[in-house]
């Protein structure tokens, strides 16, 4: 039952690329509540579907990297509904679904649904850490989404070239404002996420270890050049865009060794 | 009830002529002169419109007897200027001309405005009855759809606007921003005004001339910067427009960049509309520096042009659908027998009177 709410819930998300796509390729592209409403929906049924496997597995549903890819699309889908409109960002959708879409298709369609013959340690603390973490891995990647929205007005701009998409995209400030304090949400949530994972008891492979600083440093020298106006805007954009996908190829691996340290 | 619609526009007049016809009457004096039910006098810089509702046939020199009573050359002379839009074709023309489909310059809003202070007027002379409101309630409401489903009226086309529209989409609220404008031309005080009309408080004026530049400065609520201190103001303004007679460029990279990494989250917007060009064009590779001189000013014009004609074809759609709608709702309403009740007591409509 848990994978056809997770198909729905796809859906959703599909339908919100497939109207941007269809509103691009007639030359007009407007923000409207489709993409809006078509992500809540789809935020609604991923909802349901991890609160099904939560209650299956009576703990956080975050034991491989199926659960993981699906909560860090949740995670993505959370925040864009909370930030979107409170930063006028409404666009952000058209961005954030084919994320989402990526995410979840992917999931569903490789081998990655294993259930463990051994029960991964489970506890607050674990949990508390594993949910935090995702949490943040979503704020940093709706910073790599308003990454690429900034740096598609700016090329915009620079170029004098203006599409229909320019019209609705917001101001630069605004997007690197939106930046901003996405990277500093998720950089506080991440630190969160990291200190807990020590207190989870559970021994921890170096290499999951060396990967998770290495995450932290990332950001922790993004904002720290930002805060010292080091970096311009434009190559802050660029470097949450590069960091997201350095972040996500670390959290496969350290998902990766975490289902290898616990075969039995 | 016949609805028509008599009048000429800048198809088929030029600015000379459509200017002698402005305020030479009133809806009131057509009504009168012409014996219609109802009538509107549409004025606008482009077209002077008369939309009237009979039941007998008016003919169009009763329409024109009445516009050209205050024209000093030979009335007769303009006969051939006028157009006549009778029932559905009249229906579709003022839709098309609500929408600003029909405007000089496609998808322009200013005419709906206009529309709708024309109808205003009649409406309180007592010149519009039940017909024309409901034509004009109809024209409003397929204006609107076409405004918000398609992009006709999407972009700039005037320097000022277009300039005003690129850095509301780099600075977002203009209200904090400052301003320079650096040699006191006509075009860079139009630009000037247009960013003061989005909000700018902060200009700073700077010209050769210290009185040509004071000038400014007190026609658009700015303060002069002496000319020999105008570089050192690129530290702190966001905007600079530039229009001096130089024959060589005033602003190099050379010059900008030590100054850029003073300011490196904020960015900077030039607007150079001097000929030859003020500004470096190698200005623009810098980070943050976004440089539109008046080619690329204008090729933004007719980018926003262009994607308005693109949308032409949906508007039309959505103006066909409101005039079918229109049309059929009118004939079942001729079936029923119960009149109109009337819309003001002090309507001075022959029905009415």
């Amino acid at each position: 039952v848990d994978r056809y709410l997770l198909i729905l819930s796809t859906i959703c998300f599909l339908a919100a690329v497939v109207h941007t796509a269809m509103e691009l390729r007639g030359g007009v592209f407007r923000p409207r509540r489709f993409n809006f409403f078509a992500v809540a929906l789809g935020f609604v049924f991923q909802t349901a579907f991890l609160s099904v496997r939560g209650h299956a597995l009576g703990r956080c549903p975050l034991t491989n990297l199926f659960e993981v890819f699906i909560f860090l699309a949740w995670s993505v889908a959370a925040i864009y509904l909370l930030v979107g409109p409170a930063y006028r960002l409404s666009l952000m959708g058209a961005f954030t679904a084919p994320l989402v879409v990526l995410l979840q298709g992917f999931a569903l369609i490789a081998p990655i649904d294993v259930r463990h013959p051994v029960k991964l340690p489970a506890g607050p603390w674990v949990e508390f850490h594993a949910s935090v973490s995702l949490v943040a891995y979503g704020a940093f990647a709706l910073a790599c989404i308003a990454g690429i929205m900034y740096l598609v007005q700016e090329r915009q701009l620079k170029t004098h070239q203006l599409h229909s998409i320019f019209y609705h995209l917001p101001p630069l400030t605004d997007l690197f404002a939106a930046i901003t304090r996405l990277l500093w949400w998720g950089f506080a949530l991440y630190t969160l996420g990291m200190v807990s994972g020590f207190f989870t008891g559970q021994p921890l492979p170096h290499l999951q270890i060396v990967a998770a600083i290495g995450v932290w440093l990332l950001y922790a020298a993004i904002l720290q050049a930002r805060h010292l106006r080091w970096l311009g805007p434009r190559r802050v954009a660029a470097l949450c865009i590069i960091g997201f996908s350095a972040a996500l190829t670390l959290l496969w691996g350290i998902t990766f060794t975490a289902e290898l340290n616990a075969m039995p | 009830m016949n609805v028509f619609c008599i009048g000429l526009s800048h198809h088929t007049a030029n600015v000379t002529t459509l200017e002698q016809f402005a305020g030479s009457t009133t809806a009131e004096l057509i009504l009168r002169e012409s014996g219609c039910a109802e009538a509107l006098l549409l004025t606008t810089c482009n077209r002077v419109e008369v939309y009237a509702v009979s039941g007998r046939r008016i003919s169009t020199d009763q329409i024109t007897h009445s516009l050209t009573g205050n024209v000093r050359s030979d009335p007769h002379g303009y006969a051939s200027l006028f157009y006549r839009y009778e029932a559905d074709n009249c229906v579709r023309h003022l839709f098309r001309v609500a929408s600003g489909l029909d405007s000089m310059v496609v998808g322009e809003s200013e005419i709906l405005g206009q529309a709708k202070r024309a109808y205003e007027l009649a409406r309180t002379s007592g010149a519009v009855g039940p017909v024309l409101h409901r034509l004009f309630q109809r024209a409003f409401r397929a204006a609107k759809q076409v405004r918000t489903h398609t992009e006709i009226s999407r972009g700039a086309v005037s320097v000022g606007s277009v300039a005003a529209d690129l850095a509301q989409k780099i600075f977002g609220r203009l209200n904090d921003c400052t301003v320079l404008v650096l040699g006191a031309g006509e075009t860079s005080e139009r630009t000037a005004r247009a960013l003061i009309s989005r909000g700018v408080t902060d200009l700073r004026v700077s010209n050769r001339s210290f009185d040509r530049a004071d000038e400014l400065a007190r026609a658009v609520g700015g303060r002069v910067v002496p000319f020999e201190e105008w570089s050192a103001q690129c530290r702190d303004i966001d905007i600079l427009i530039t229009s001096t007679s130089s024959e060589t460029p005033l602003l190099t990279p050379e010059k900008l960049a030590p100054m850029l990494r003073e300011r490196l989250d904020r960015p900077l917007f030039i607007i150079d509309i001097a000929v030859p060009r003020d500004v470096d064009p190698t200005v623009n590779q810098l980070e943050g520096v976004y440089l539109y001189d008046i080619d690329s000013i204008r090729s933004v014009a007719e980018q926003s042009l262009a994607l308005r004609r693109q949308q032409i074809a949906a508007a039309e759609a959505i103006i066909a659908e409101h005039v079918a709608d229109f049309v059929e709702a009118s004939s079942s309403r001729a079936l029923q027998t119960s009149e109109d009740p009337p819309l003001g007591e002090n309507s001075l409509r022959p029905s009415a009177l």
